[in-house]
Parts: structure tokens; C-alpha cells; sequence
């Protein structure tokens, strides 16, 4: 499989710069997931390696070829559209095999292709059909067929289940997976949903306002977070911000706000150490507090309980941290009740810190 | 009365003056055309002062050579337009489907000639092929090329040009939006899956407009059927008949041969075709329909 390299890639549409100098590099038969929230210009991005967008600045190489005059289909690559882009007048059979009959490859080869792929999405029985007589679900396989019945190196995703409700997205999402362990092929997947993100991505670029804000492996992303953007945008409920001051009290360092005065270990002193200022931003995960009434103050925060939400075996808490609004995800069996004021303890190594001025990670 | 059968009236009732209006405007006349074409109508005579002829005057018709040869000139009029129309404006609509500077005003442009009255259309034609002042014929000259006996010899050929720049426009605008509103998706995924400007055209853009071209050539054909002016200024249908439409011919039968009764079943004639080809336009828009509504419901099956 080609490697792809995006070189100071950059998008204006007029005197608008919608992708600043975008820079990027694709591994070998790597699942990367573009994401970020609406307008952050990944769809800007896929569609320009697709050839389907010009480029206004930089390159794009794929096998250090640059291909930014070239046409789509000079590029080697198959893309499975948001609202699936199949050819209404066409039935299944015959939208899957297009590519190849515009390429006059042999009739006997181009049907074995189709039964093939119809076998591995279960579209056999649905080769004559027209799309208008087929489900969403059916109709987002029969654009991954298309995709899959070209030889393509690389396949490009753009948002291919957004259209579909939920419960079928996360079918859909499972399938993909297992097709991905199938299909060794360079797959780049653009989404704005998270979840997705995690679960289906060798390798995960949030994106927002034109820039890259991190990428790494959805665990990286997810434990090492490089900045306040990315510590917000992944993980389901979002990560809680409190604004803190680091304070000396003799030889202990403490972090200090409303409604709480953690005394820091050595581990964490040495993190704050790279702070700018005294102001810093305190990250913590939903996930990373225990419900514990005797913690000591030193790493403890209290909460009065707004609104608990039942998920099933999880609930979620939302509730101030003095003026500060903040959200707990812990077992529905927790006793507590509205109103109260409830304390819960956090590892300081389950804590992120940053910089109150550029939104950056302390390391 | 009780309430519901009153609340069933109520829809009826505001139909009412509608339907009225039709009957008076619509079914009046064209009763008036067909009770008028079984007899034998001076228009000297009121319509009840006529006498009674039966199928006669369609019979003569129907053996006049004359009536026959019109026929003959106005579907070859019709077809030959409507088909050169259909080339040129789908054309040029696929050639002006992007986006250009000025692109707004060329449109505006483009269907100015539909715009003009064809009364004009005929006048202007008329000057542009005279045999000496023309500018037709002058070009030719400048050239050092013979000049054309444009509205002479060449008669029909010179009015289906005048009809198909008048006319292709329409076309041009209804292929237009239709082209526009093809799913933009649908034309990017064939570009990925390799296809080329023109295979994007034979492949995908024209079959998803078929159905909006299929209509607009129906229409188009009914309204060649029925042209007049245009053809009344340029050549009154000459030279012999060679340019006589039947629209034309209809018009002189009542007026100069005086006989409204021929005219009458003449005029019913060219409606039992219009009527077949708009019969032919409702079924495939039903057909279409059809279509869509099975598929819904297969696709609902599915679920």
C-alpha cells in the first residue's frame, strides 16, 4: 500500500484560509480517522486528497508521487460518500461494478468481483435492485461495496454513517470494524462523532479551525491529551475544566480554587513545573472520581449534586463544584440524592494540567 | 341537512364556480368546434341555420391530397425541431452547467429569443433571409458564395431554423435545471469510480435527466403542432404548400375558403393527435410515479 503525505496542505475559499498548512502522514495500511466538530475542515481535507476540492497551497504526495493535478481516478483511491452517491437509475449489481465497466475489464471477472463483495455485505439477494428500493443500512453497504470492488489502495470515508439512526450506526460501525481486519488497505475515515473515532482508528486527528490539534493512537489521544481542545473532545461525558492557582504554603504546593485545596505529590509538582503562570486549568475525566466521604482534603472535591442522569449500570452526576459546573460518572447503585453535597477523591496521576493562556498540555 | 353530509358538500361547493368557469371557457367552445365540424358552415350561417352533413367532412379530409401534404409538412416541421431543439439546447446546457463569470447574464441572454413576440420572430426572420437585402444572403455574397433562395426553394428548412432559434432556450432551461439539481454526490462518486467528462454525460447526467427531457420534448412537440405566426409572417405558407402547417391551413379554410365545417373537423383532427401525445406525457409521468411509489414500498419491506 502507498503511503500518503499531506505537505503544508492549505484551502481558501476566496480570501477565506479554511485549512492552514495542514501536514500529515499516513503509515501503510493505517485506519486514520480525521475528526473534529462541523467546519474544522476535515471533509476539506478528504475531499482534496480525493481530488474532488482544489488545492490552494502545499502538496499532496501518495508513494512520494505528488498528485494535486491529477484527476480522482489518477489517484488510485475509493471513497464512500455521507448520503452514499450511489446512481439512483442503476440497480446494486450495476453500481458496483461501474468502475470496472468503464475500465472494460472481462464480464466474467467483473461478476465474480460483485459475488464476492455482495457475499462478504450480504447484499446477494439484492444485486437487481434499484437503491430507492433498498433500506439505509442496505444502501450504505452497497457504497462500501462499490468501494470495495475496485483493486483501490486507499479507501476514503467521508462521514458514511451519519445518515443512519443510531442503532444501525453502531451495527454499521461493528461491520466496519470487521471489514477493516479483512481489508488491509489504506482507510482514511472522516467523522465528527467521537465514539467512532475511538473505536475504529489505528490512528486518530482531531482537527478544529483549519489546524491539527493532535494525533496518536486513540489511547494517546485519550490519556495524553496535547490540549484543552482535544482533553474536551474525546471521551463521552467531556472532561471537566476547574480553574486553579498553584500556591505555596511552606514546603507543600497546593492547587487551589472553588471548592477545593489539593496538596500536590512530588509527581505532580514536577508537571506544574513547566507551568507559565500560576494560573493553570485543571482537567478531569467523569470517569477518574471516586465516591469516597472520608477523603482527605489533599486530593478531594466536593460536589452538590444538581442532576443525575441513568444511563443503566452507569449514571451520570452533573453538579457545581462551588460556581463550577462538573460531571461524575460512577455506578447507579451509589447512594446519594439530589441537593446533596457529596465528596469524591481523584488520583493527581488522573489529572491533566494546562496552560491558562494557549490551552496547552503541562507535560 | 345533517353536519357531515354539509362537510362533505363543502369541498364541492368551493370547487364550484371553477368548475363553472372551465365548462363556460373550456368545454363551450371545443363542444361548439365539434358539434360545427359534422355539418356543412358558411360563416355567413349561424350554427343552428347549418345543415347537417355527418362524418362527411372528415371523410373528405381524410382524401385531400392537400390536407394530406399539410399533415405531412407539419409533423416533419414538428419532429425536425423538436429533435434538433432537443440536441442543441441539452448541449448546451451541459456546456453551460458550471460555474463562469457572467454566467447569470449569459443565461438571461440565452433565453431572450423565447421572450420575443413570434410575430416579431417572423418579421425579423423574414428581413434576415430576403433574397437581396438579407443578411444572410449579403454574408454570402461578401464570402464570394452564391445566394440562397432561402424562403423560396428552401422554404421549410428556413422556418424550422427560425423555430429552432426561437425555441431551443426552453429546452436549454428545463435540461439546465434539471442538470442542477442531479445529485452532486451521485457525478462526484463517478468521477472517483474513473468516468470521463463525456462518460459522466452518457452514463450518468443523461439518464437521470431523462425524465424531465422526455417531458420537455413532449410539450415541445405539442407546441410545434400548433404553430402559427411565426410561419403566417414568413412564407403564409408557401411557396405552394410547401410550408403550410396545419395551423395555417385550419386558418385558411375558415377565412378564404369559407367553409367552418372543414376547418372545424380539420382542427379536430390535430386535437385527437395533440390529445395522444399529451395522453402519452400523462402515463409516463404516471409510469414514473408508479415507479417511485413501488420502490418506496419495497425498500419500506425491507425494514
Amino acid at each position: 500500500m502507498p503511503n500518503i503525505k499531506l505537505d503544508k496542505l492549505t484551502k481558501s475559499y476566496g480570501n477565506v484560509e479554511v485549512l492552514h498548512a495542514i501536514d500529515l502522514e499516513m503509515q501503510d495500511a493505517e485506519f486514520t480517522v480525521l475528526v473534529g466538530p462541523s467546519g474544522c475542515g476535515k471533509s476539506t481535507t478528504l475531499r482534496m486528497i480525493a481530488g474532488l476540492e482544489s488545492v490552494t497551497d502545499g502538496e499532496i504526495y501518495i508513494d512520494d508521487k505528488p498528485v494535486k493535478h491529477l484527476e480522482p481516478k489518477e489517484r488510485d483511491l475509493a471513497m464512500v460518500f455521507q448520503d452514499y452517491a450511489l446512481y439512483p437509475h442503476m440497480n446494486v449489481a450495476k453500481n458496483m461494478s461501474f468502475a470496472l465497466r468503464l475500465e472494460k475489464r472481462p464480464k466474467k471477472e467483473i461478476e465474480q468481483k460483485i459475488n464476492d463483495v455482495a457475499e462478504i455485505l450480504g447484499l446477494t439477494d439484492y444485486l437487481y435492485r434499484k437503491p430507492a428500493e433498498l433500506s439505509g443500512g442496505q444502501r450504505q453497504r452497497v457504497a462500501m461495496g462499490r468501494a470495495l470492488t475496485r483493486d483501490s489502495s486507499t479507501f476514503l470515508f467521508d462521514e458514511p454513517l451519519s445518515n443512519l439512526d443510531a442503532k444501525l450506526r453502531t451495527q454499521m460501525r461493528a461491520e466496519l470494524a470487521l471489514m477493516r481486519q479483512r481489508v488491509r488497505k489504506n482507510m482514511i475515515y472522516v467523522t465528527h462523532d467521537q465514539i467512532e473515532a475511538m473505536t475504529l482508528a489505528d490512528r486518530i486527528v482531531v482537527m478544529h479551525g483549519g489546524h491539527i490539534q493532535q494525533q496518536g493512537t486513540p489511547e494517546e489521544l485519550f490519556k495524553r491529551p496535547a490540549n484543552k481542545f482535544v482533553a474536551g473532545f474525546l471521551g463521552t461525558p467531556p472532561m471537566n475544566f476547574l480553574s486553579a492557582m498553584i500556591e505555596q504554603n511552606g514546603e507543600a504546593t497546593m492547587l487551589v480554587g472553588d471548592g477545593f485545596r489539593l496538596r500536590c505529590d512530588q509527581p505532580t509538582v514536577d508537571r506544574l513545573a513547566h507551568a507559565k503562570s500560576s494560573n493553570i486549568v485543571i482537567g478531569i475525566r467523569p470517569c477518574d472520581l471516586e465516591f469516597d466521604p472520608n477523603a482527605s482534603d489533599a486530593n478531594a472535591f466536593d460536589i452538590d449534586v444538581v442532576l443525575s442522569e441513568y444511563i443503566g449500570a452507569q449514571s451520570v452526576l452533573i453538579g457545581k463544584c462551588s460556581e463550577q459546573e462538573f460531571m461524575v460518572e460512577l455506578k447507579s447503585d451509589t447512594p446519594i440524592a439530589l441537593g446533596e453535597r457529596l465528596r469524591f477523591s481523584v488520583q493527581f496521576s488522573d489529572m491533566h494540567f494546562f496552560n491558562v493562556d494557549n490551552d496547552l498540555a503541562l507535560a | 341537512m345533517s353536519n357531515a353530509t354539509l362537510n362533505r358538500l363543502t369541498p364541492y361547493v368551493f370547487l364550484a364556480p371553477a368548475v363553472v368557469i372551465m365548462g363556460l371557457a373550456l368545454l363551450y367552445p371545443l363542444g361548439y368546434m365539434v358539434f360545427g365540424s359534422f355539418r356543412a358552415w358558411d360563416p355567413s350561417q349561424t350554427l343552428g341555420e347549418s345543415t347537417f352533413v355527418g362524418l362527411k367532412n372528415y371523410v373528405t379530409l381524410w382524401n385531400d391530397p392537400n390536407f394530406r401534404e399539410s399533415a405531412a409538412v407539419t409533423l416533419k416541421f414538428a419532429f425536425t425541431v423538436v429533435v434538433v431543439e432537443m440536441f442543441i439546447g441539452v448541449g448546451l446546457a451541459l456546456l453551460l452547467d458550471r460555474k463562469l463569470r457572467g454566467m447569470s447574464v449569459l443565461r438571461t441572454l440565452f433565453i431572450l429569443p423565447m421572450m420575443i413576440a413570434p410575430v416579431v420572430v417572423g418579421l425579423v426572420w423574414r428581413y434576415m433571409y430576403h433574397p437581396t437585402l438579407g443578411v444572410f444572403n449579403k454574408g454570402l455574397k461578401t464570402v464570394g458564395l452564391d445566394s440562397v433562395d432561402w424562403l423560396g426553394q428552401h422554404a421549410l428548412l428556413s422556418v424550422i431554423i427560425a423555430d429552432i432559434w426561437q425555441w431551443t432556450p426552453f429546452i436549454f432551461i428545463l435540461a439546465l435545471a434539471a442538470l442542477q439539481s442531479l445529485p452532486r454526490s451521485a457525478l462526484e462518486a463517478a468521477r472517483i469510480d474513473g468516468a470521463t467528462g463525456w462518460q459522466q454525460i452518457i452514463h450518468i447526467k443523461l439518464p437521470l435527466m431523462m425524465p424531465v427531457l422526455i417531458v420537455t420534448g413532449l410539450l415541445r412537440l405539442i407546441d410545434a403542432f400548433k404553430v402559427l405566426e411565426v410561419i403566417l409572417v414568413m412564407t403564409e405558407g408557401g411557396p405552394g404548400l410547401s410550408t403550410e402547417i396545419l395551423a395555417l391551413r385550419i386558418s385558411r379554410t375558415a377565412t378564404e375558403f369559407r367553409e367552418l365545417g372543414v376547418a372545424a373537423a380539420m382542427s379536430n383532427y390535430l386535437l385527437i393527435l395533440l390529445l395522444m401525445l399529451t395522453i402519452v406525457m400523462l402515463v409516463y409521468n404516471r409510469w414514473v410515479e408508479y415507479r417511485a411509489t413501488r420502490a418506496m414500498r419495497i425498500a419500506e419491506e425491507n425494514l
